[in-house]
Formats: structure tokens, C-alpha cells, sequence
């Protein structure tokens, strides 16, 4: 009777398991660890130190992959619902990144030769920063949402403009600043040992987390991403939801773009936020979303970022050269992809089932 | 008189709506591109007055008309490939590394290249079409590998020196009576290259076969409704396999094509290729849904927005961003154009329904 029940909770615990879509992530970084323990147990030391400007700073690869993994978790956010509401992805993130960063240095640095000190306070220059970006997010939002334009086509536009505006905004100079409390918010605040993007992603997540939790957001996204119609019939507007995860989204690219320019304190046009649209969009593919729309997993795809992170850092543990890293990410992603297909799923999960019948049988008999 | 006008007026309304969506579309951007050409003649003169200024946008964007094509053909059926970009740029550098470093003939080179963009199409097409994965996903996974392996296979740029490819790449096919004058009175010939020619082949088979095929039409039935090609007892996991198998293999062609022109491997390669083949197909008249699209339209595509990077640098915008910018801009301006149309036409069709049924 006992064993009965455990088998019967067993294999009820393993479907659910399966079934549930935070365990791809989950299953990922796992994988991905114990690969990391098993090459190089030292790869989790963590250290403690002082930087170069007499700060204590935490250091390690965990702490590396928690750091850098910020704009991705970030932006993961925003795309999440973005695919939820619109059944399509966001490619212009990274254009819109250098578009954010371009307006942050801009207001601080002002017009003229790079100076040490700062033109305006920087909260000015980063609530600028976020108008603009809503802005675009918006622009964006009204071709998908009132033109009906597929989203993966709408944001090509700001794609293929966004980093050319980025570089007319400084007029294609390369502004830097070294003011040492702008760059603080990139890497370390004084006395705190943990990096300050962390602090930002937490912020942001525990902002999120009140959206989804106090307002019904999360539903509506979810409804308009599953039935357009049947959300209109019930009193939902769509067009507004949509164009309200667009300029959502515009907001979590201003905050990345304000961390990725206060890390180095300069910007470069074509380089700042490579590929990160594609991080960002696998990030969401990873925690299991349907990126045709509709259920959506927060937590799954913050998950996700961390991976991708977790990955990055990995190969360039092991010297990979940055340009050829893309290819092994590759190959992880299709194994991932791959095996979290439903067709393949059910496979596996049938196949899983007849060897647990073997199993049972041969005790028994 | 007034009426007779008027009866005109709905005649032609009544041929605008009762074209297909494709051949709207097609027209609207083919009439841009004449109006822009003639724009150019009129106003810029200049170099637009010669016909060698239109044989050499066909010849620095043969290899685009050539991938675009092959992502019009996946667009159709409702997918998407990015990674024809990729793909070129790692194309490029094997048969650039292939020819240089291990004494490679032309010929290995040609089939090395076919064989990349075979083994993309095949392994793209078998995730996207039967394990049903998002076309989005694997051609993005695709890109991103392809881009990678081209840095593992070399990581900087060169150019190839190999005798028997030089001559290819010189190769000139030279147009009887449309060269010009130079400045010394000296008569220059106008010429192509050779891959213009293969580009237009592909571009002429490919809409024979679109247009008067049964394998054509599935695309479009695909394309419009997997559900109801399903019921009609279309093959749809075929007919979405062989979208992504040719788009490879177009791929694979666009790329030495480019490999022609250039006659260099970089890692740097067709950098956002991808993206203006997925531009030159919207601005063609195909649509992302599926289901819309046509060959002629996208190579008007490829000529539209490469005259208008034309027309850009000769005004004298020559500074990068404002190529970037012009190009976004239109489009905007023809999804926009695309997006009223077709809504309008929805909503007429919908009254006409109501109409007939009263």
C-alpha cells in the first residue's frame, strides 16, 4: 500500500515536474553547473578584495555571471511581455540600448569636449533617457498594435535605424566620462561588496513582481496574447495592452542602457549591446515561453537570462574568442530547443514510461 | 462625361480589388522604384543617366537579390530565416580559406559552398518542419552558429589570390550599345557580373515555379492556412522542409555569388544581411504572415532600397547613420502603405459580403 502510494506520487511528482516550465532553466543552469564543478572545481570560488579605488568587491565567476547576467535579466522582462501580449519579439533592443546610452552621455557629458565633471545630475539624464527610449518603445507599440505590423518586421525598422540615431544624438563622437559616482552604478558603490547592477536587477524584479502580484496585468497580457477577439468581447482593449508592454519594455531598455554605459562610462555605437536582442529573445525561449504569445513565466525567463549568462561565462572561461562564441552558444541552444520541443517531449516521456514499466515488471514477476 | 468618368473611376476600383494582395503590393513598389529612378534622372542627373549606374546596383547586390529570394520562398510558408547572413559570411571565408590555404579549385570551392548551405537547409528544415520548433529559434541558432564558425575557420580578413578564381571574379559580361562616354570622349563598355546573371536566373525559375507549379502553389496554401492545406491533403511538413532546404541552398549560392564580388573572406561579412533580405522581401509585397508574396516584387525590393542608399550618398548624406536611417524610414513607409491597404481591403470585402447577402 506505501509503496503503492510513493510510486503513484512518484510518477506524479516526475510529470508534474515536466510539465512545469520553470524546470527547463532550471535543468539548464544545473547543467551547466555540475559540467563547471566537474572541469574546474574553483570555477565557484568567490574571493574578497578591494579594487583599485579602495572599495571591498566580491569576485568569482558566480559573481561574474550574477553581474553581467543584469541588462539581460532586465530586458528578459520586458520581451517576456512582449512575446506574451504580441506573439512576437522585440530585435531592436539593442539599437534602442545605444539609443539610451547615447542620451545618458549626451545629457551629462553636454555639447561640448569631454570634461571630468558631470553637465547635469545623473538622475536628470536617466529619467530623459527613459522618456526617450518609452518613446521609441511606443513607436514600436503603435506600428504593432494600430498598424497591425507582425512585431519581428515593426521593430526592424528601429533595427536598422536605432544605432545610426544613436550616433547623430553625439553627433558620431564618442563621448567619456570619468566622473567616479556615474561609474559607480556600473560597477561597485562604495563599501557595498556586492556589484551595484545586482541591486538594479533586484529592483527591478521586486518592481515586477508588484505589477504581476497588485495589478492585473499579468492577465490581460495573457489573455490578449492567447485570444485577441475574446479579450476585446470581454471588455479588455488590446491595442492599449500591447502598446503598454511596448513602452514597458522601453523602460527596461533605458535602465540596461544606464548600465551598460555607466560600466565603461563611453559608449560605442556599433558594438554597445551586440546581439543582445538575441539574448534576450532566448532568454525568454529558454524559460519555456511559447513565443507565439499567450502563458507567460517571469521568473522562468529571468531564469533564462542567468543561463545564457552562466553560459557566456563559461566559454569564455574556457578562451573561447568572443566572436567564435556564438557558435557553441548555438549548439547548446539547438540541444535545449530541441529537447524542450513537444514532439520530441512526448517521445521522451513515452519512452520514459515503458522503461519504468520494464522496471516494475521485473520485480514483481 | 462626368459619368462616364465616374464609371471609369470604379472600374479601376473595381481591378484594384479584385487583384490579389501579392500583385498590389508588387505594383505599389514597383511604381516606387520607377518614380524614384526618375526622381534620380531628373533632379541628380549625374551618374543616374547612365545605364551603368543601374548594371552596378545589380552587381553589388546580386548575392542580396539571391538570398532574398530564398527567404521570400520561407516567408511565404510563414516562416522566416536569419540566417542567410550567416551563412554567407561562413561561405565566403571556407571558399576563401579553401582556395588560399589548401589548394583548392573553383569548382571544389562552388560545390563546397552549395554543400554549407545544403547541410543549413536540411538541419533548419528538419527542426523547423517535424519537430515543429519555432522557425525564429533554430535560424537564429542557425546565424549565430554560422557566424561563430566563421571566426573558427579564420579570424581575420584576406583576400584571395588564387589565379583561376581571380579570373572568375573579373569575369565581365559586356552590354552591347548601352556603355558611355568618359570624360576624354572614350567609349566604356556596360557590363555585368556574372553572378547578376545567376541571380536573375534564380529569380525567373523561382517564379515560374512559384506561379505554374504544383509545388509552388502549395507554398502559398501553406503559407495562407496550414489548417485548411492540411485538409486539401497538402504535404505541409514537406512543403515547409523544402522552404528552408531551398533557402539554405539559396543561401549557399547567394554566398559565393558575394564571394564573386568581393573576393575576400571576413568574419565581417554580409552583416545584417539578413535583416535587408527580410526588408527587400516586406518591401516586395510578401508579408510575414504567409501566404503573400512574390518573386518580381522582391527583386524591385533589392533594387529599391539599394537605389535609394544610391540616391542618399548622392545627395550628399553621405555620413553612415543617414544610410541606416533612410532605409528605416522607408520601411516604415511601405509597412505602413501595406498595413492601411490591406486593412481597407478587409473592410471592403466585408461590406461587399454584407451586400451580396442583402
Amino acid at each position: 500500500m506505501t509503496t503503492k502510494s510513493a510510486r503513484g506520487k512518484g510518477e506524479s511528482f516526475l510529470s508534474g515536474l515536466l510539465r512545469h516550465q520553470i524546470v527547463i532553466p532550471i535543468a539548464a543552469l544545473l547543467l551547466l553547473a555540475i559540467f563547471n564543478l566537474i572541469v574546474d572545481p574553483s570555477f565557484f570560488r568567490i574571493t574578497f578584495g578591494y579594487n583599485s579605488a579602495g572599495n571591498p568587491v566580491l569576485k568569482g565567476y558566480p559573481i561574474t555571471i550574477i553581474d553581467y547576467g543584469t541588462e539581460l535579466a532586465i530586458l528578459a522582462i520586458g520581451m517576456t511581455l512582449v512575446t506574451a501580449a504580441s506573439g512576437g519579439q522585440d530585435i531592436s533592443v539593442g539599437a534602442a540600448i545605444a539609443i539610451a546610452g547615447s542620451v545618458i552621455l549626451r545629457i551629462l557629458c553636454g555639447t561640448g569636449e569631454s570634461t571630468d565633471g558631470l553637465q547635469a545630475p545623473i538622475i536628470v539624464a536617466v529619467l530623459v533617457a527613459c522618456v526617450v527610449a518609452m518613446i521609441f518603445g511606443a513607436f514600436n507599440g503603435a506600428l504593432v498594435a494600430f498598424f497591425k505590423i507582425q512585431p519581428m518586421v515593426a521593430t526592424l525598422i528601429l533595427f536598422t535605424a536605432g544605432r545610426s540615431i544613436a550616433a547623430w544624438i553625439n553627433h558620431n563622437e564618442l563621448p567619456v566620462t570619468s566622473d567616479a559616482g556615474f561609474k559607480a552604478f556600473g560597477n561597485f558603490l562604495p563599501g557595498i561588496p556586492i556589484p551595484a547592477p545586482c541591486f538594479f536587477a533586484v529592483g527591478c524584479f521586486i518592481v515586477t513582481w508588484a505589477l504581476l502580484k497588485f495589478t492585473n496585468l499579468g492577465l490581460y497580457v495573457q489573455s490578449v496574447g492567447i485570444n485577441e477577439k475574446t479579450s476585446r468581447l470581454n471588455g479588455l482593449n488590446p491595442e492599449f495592452i500591447k502598446l503598454v508592454t511596448y513602452v514597458l519594455l522601453g523602460l527596461c531598455v533605458a535602465v540596461s542602457g544606464f548600465i551598460k554605459v555607466a560600466r565603461l562610462g563611453t559608449i560605442n555605437y556599433s558594438v554597445i549591446a551586440k546581439d543582445i536582442e538575441m539574448d534576450a529573445i532566448l532568454a525568454v525561449a529558454l524559460g519555456g515561453n511559447a513565443l507565439g504569445g499567450g502563458k507567460f513565466n517571469m521568473p522562468a525567463s529571468i531564469l533564462g537570462a542567468y543561463v545564457i549568462q552562466f553560459l557566456t561565462t563559461t566559454l569564455y572561461k574556457f578562451d573561447v574568442q568572443s566572436d567564435a562564441l556564438s557558435a557553441y552558444k548555438a549548439i547548446v541552444v539547438i540541444v535545449l530547443v530541441v529537447l524542450s520541443a513537444p514532439t520530441v517531449r512526448e517521445k521522451l516521456s513515452t519512452l520514459v514510461k515503458k522503461l519504468r514499466n520494464t522496471n516494475q515488471t521485473v520485480p514483481s514477476a | 462625361m462626368a459619368n462616364h468618368a465616374a464609371k471609369s473611376r470604379t472600374a479601376l476600383g473595381g481591378r484594384l480589388r479584385s487583384m490579389t494582395d501579392t500583385n498590389l503590393l508588387m505594383s505599389i513598389t514597383i511604381i516606387v522604384f520607377v518614380l524614384m529612378y526618375l526622381f534620380a534622372m531628373i533632379v541628380l542627373q549625374k551618374g543616374f543617366l547612365k545605364p551603368q549606374t543601374l548594371f552596378n546596383i545589380l552587381n553589388a547586390n546580386a548575392a542580396l537579390i539571391i538570398l532574398s529570394c530564398g527567404m521570400t520562398l520561407v516567408m511565404i510558408t510563414g516562416g522566416i530565416d536569419i540566417s542567410v547572413g550567416g551563412v554567407t559570411a561562413l561561405v565566403s571565408m571556407s571558399c576563401a580559406v579553401y582556395l588560399d590555404y589548401h589548394g583548392g579549385s573553383v569548382f571544389g570551392s562552388l560545390l563546397l559552398a552549395l554543400g554549407i548551405g545544403l547541410a543549413f537547409g536540411l538541419i533548419q528544415g528538419y527542426l523547423v518542419a517535424f519537430l515543429e520548433i519555432q522557425p525564429f529559434i533554430v535560424t537564429l541558432a542557425g546565424m549565430f552558429f554560422a557566424r561563430g564558425m566563421t571566426t573558427i575557420v579564420n579570424t581575420k580578413q584576406f583576400n584571395v589570390t588564387h589565379e583561376g578564381f581571380l579570373r572568375l571574379k573579373d569575369a565581365r559580361i559586356i552590354i552591347p550599345f548601352l556603355g558611355s562616354y568618359n570624360k576624354r570622349g572614350d567609349y566604356i563598355d556596360a557590363y555585368i557580373e556574372i553572378g547578376v546573371v545567376v541571380a536573375l536566373l534564380i529569380v525567373a525559375i523561382l517564379f515560374f515555379v512559384l506561379k505554374w507549379t504544383k509545388t509552388g502553389r502549395n507554398f502559398y496554401a501553406v503559407g495562407g492556412n496550414k489548417q485548411s492545406a492540411l485538409m486539401l491533403g497538402i504535404n505541409v511538413k514537406r512543403t515547409v522542409f523544402l522552404s528552408h532546404l531551398l533557402c539554405g541552398i539559396l543561401a549557399g549560392i547567394g554566398g559565393f555569388v558575394y564571394f564573386m564580388h568581393v573576393g575576400s573572406g571576413s568574419p565581417s561579412h554580409a552583416a545584417g544581411a539578413e535583416m535587408n533580405a527580410i526588408a527587400s522581401s516586406i518591401i516586395g509585397g510578401t508579408m510575414l504572415t504567409g501566404g503573400v508574396g512574390n518573386i518580381i516584387g522582391t527583386l524591385f525590393g533589392v533594387m529599391s532600397l539599394a537605389l535609394i542608399q544610391n540616391i542618399v550618398s548622392s545627395i550628399g548624406l553621405d555620413q553612415a547613420w543617414w544610410t541606416g536611417i533612410t532605409i528605416a524610414a522607408m520601411l516604415c513607409l511601405f509597412l505602413v502603405i501595406q498595413s492601411v491597404i490591406i486593412a481597407r481591403r478587409k473592410r471592403a470585402n466585408l461590406s461587399a459580403a454584407a451586400g451580396s447577402k442583402e
